[in-house]
């Protein structure tokens, strides 16, 4: 009984929202005569005042660069609340995450696999201004590669207080640079080294540098979820 | 033809982002077991983050990167301020997922069993 | 012509693995197809001229939430129902 009345309930609400998307029309350029569209001020000054090939990446970190470090925020306080759940006695020495290692396949797959992984992942984070790719993506690839040979190997361990420091050194590098914006150019995260020219890797300002900052700080961070997760022990 | 293919694309697009999102509600209404309707949230995230970049896509239109000599006119681009929002969003909701099952293994520990029914009964 | 009928091939398969991630009693078959989701929504993001969030949503939805939902299968219940974890195989490292 319960189950059909929520069925009814929830075709009526989406009946009324695709009646509403399929207005709006898609593949349409939803412009209003006489309002300027952001889109194209976005565009243009990307190309021409900053010197930066990939728009998304100027928005997320100079147009909107505020929003990212609020995201960067919420990230740390959801791995720092994960750590405070899953508590769990002192780590001791030899403890496994799985009962045993992989098959000779696996394991001396993984030991080749696993420095190119992460050097796609920092490719991909220190060229986030040229081509498809930035910080979070790279991060996640590195924090990938660290997975891979946790599963593989009963016993590889990474250090935490390494993680701890590599984190804090990047959160304090990213808001470093704004504060320094600050003093300098008259607002938070301003721009203030000299955009070189298109496609160049010293291009765009202080957007490499904040990027490298948000790559490192994601993969520790990932990597110390995967790592608290996984010695989760019944 | 070619005008009701496209219709047909038009339709597909925002109907499955819609009945994707719809079918998580369901799972997270009506599912009595915890680690369901955790699901049931993660499928929602999905089906939203579709719906927002498929309200900026333009007919024709090229990808918001820059290549001078190829690619050098911003008219046909897409919108890209739809795909920053989506990117924050993506992230964020990995993070809720990961301290919603956080507090699923601890409830587990706490009470010896995820049926919803069950936890609200052990009240005292 | 061949191009349109692959996009509703991409449409079904994702609304048919929404469905059978709701109503499957196995868990850990659920999470399997939460990965389904996410895989084929990267493609429909790079289909859509959106290749960093493709990036983002290919490594996150399927490495990352996978695992995390598999760990928690193993610290906790295997099946749905609460009598089918006495009789089958329940799953945990003791």
């Amino acid at each position: 009984m319960k189950k059909f009345v929520v069925i009814l309930l929830l075709a009526v609400m989406g009946y009324y929202i695709s009646i509403t998307f399929f207005d709006i029309g898609f593949g349409d350029s939803h412009l209003v005569e006489g309002v300027v569209p952001v889109k194209d001020a976005y565009l243009n000054e990307t190309v021409n005042s900053l010197n930066v090939a990939n728009t998304v990446t100027s928005i997320v970190v100079n147009f909107r660069g505020f929003d990212t470090l609020g995201e960067v925020t919420v990230l740390f306080l959801a791995v720092t609340a994960l750590g405070g759940i899953l508590y769990k006695k002192r780590h001791q020495a030899g403890e496994r995450s799985v009962l045993f290692s992989a098959s000779k396949v696996v394991t001396s797959g993984s030991k080749l696999l696993f420095p190119a992984i992460v050097l796609l992942g920092a490719y991909v984070f220190i060229h986030g201004h040229l081509s498809p790719g930035g910080g979070f993506q790279g991060g996640v690839i590195i924090a990938t590669g660290f997975l891979l040979m946790l599963l593989a190997y009963e016993n590889f361990t990474v250090g935490h207080n390494t993680l701890s420091v590599i984190e804090s050194l990047a959160g304090i590098t990213f808001a470093g640079v704004g504060i320094w914006g600050l003093i300098y150019g008259g607002s938070f995260l301003e721009n203030f080294l000299p955009v070189g020219t298109l496609n160049d890797l010293f291009s765009g300002g202080v957007i490499p540098i904040i990027y490298i900052a948000v790559g490192f700080k994601v993969a520790a961070e990932l990597t110390g979820v995967i790592y608290t997760v996984l010695h989760e022990k019944g | 033809m070619e005008d009701t293919l496209f219709k047909i694309l038009d339709y597909g697009v925002y109907g499955t982002a819609v009945l994707v999102i719809l079918i998580g509600l369901y799972g997270a209404l009506v599912k009595r077991s915890l680690l369901k309707i955790v699901i049931g949230l993660s499928i929602i995230d999905s089906g939203i983050n579709l719906l927002l970049v498929a309200i900026g896509y333009l007919k024709g239109g090229t990808a918001p990167i820059f290549s001078p000599g190829y690619l050098d006119n911003p008219k046909i681009m897409v919108d890209p301020i739809p795909q920053a929002l989506v990117l924050t969003a993506i992230v964020i909701g990995f993070g809720v997922t990961a301290v919603a099952l956080a507090l699923v293994i601890r409830l587990y520990r706490h009470h010896g069993t995820l049926h919803i029914d069950e936890i609200r009964n052990l009240k005292w | 012509m061949i191009y349109f009928i692959l996009i509703v091939i991409l449409f079904l398969l994702m609304i048919g693995a929404a469905v059978y991630s709701i109503r499957q009693k196995d868990l850990l078959y659920a999470t399997i197809a939460t990965g389904i989701i996410s895989l084929v929504l990267s493609v429909l993001f790079y289909l859509l001229q959106a290749p960093d969030v493709a990036l983002t949503e290919a490594a996150i939805g399927v490495a990352l939430t996978t695992i995390i939902f598999i760990i928690t299968i193993r610290n906790t219940v295997r099946y749905e129902d609460e009598h089918d974890n006495k009789e089958k195989f329940k799953s945990g490292v003791k």
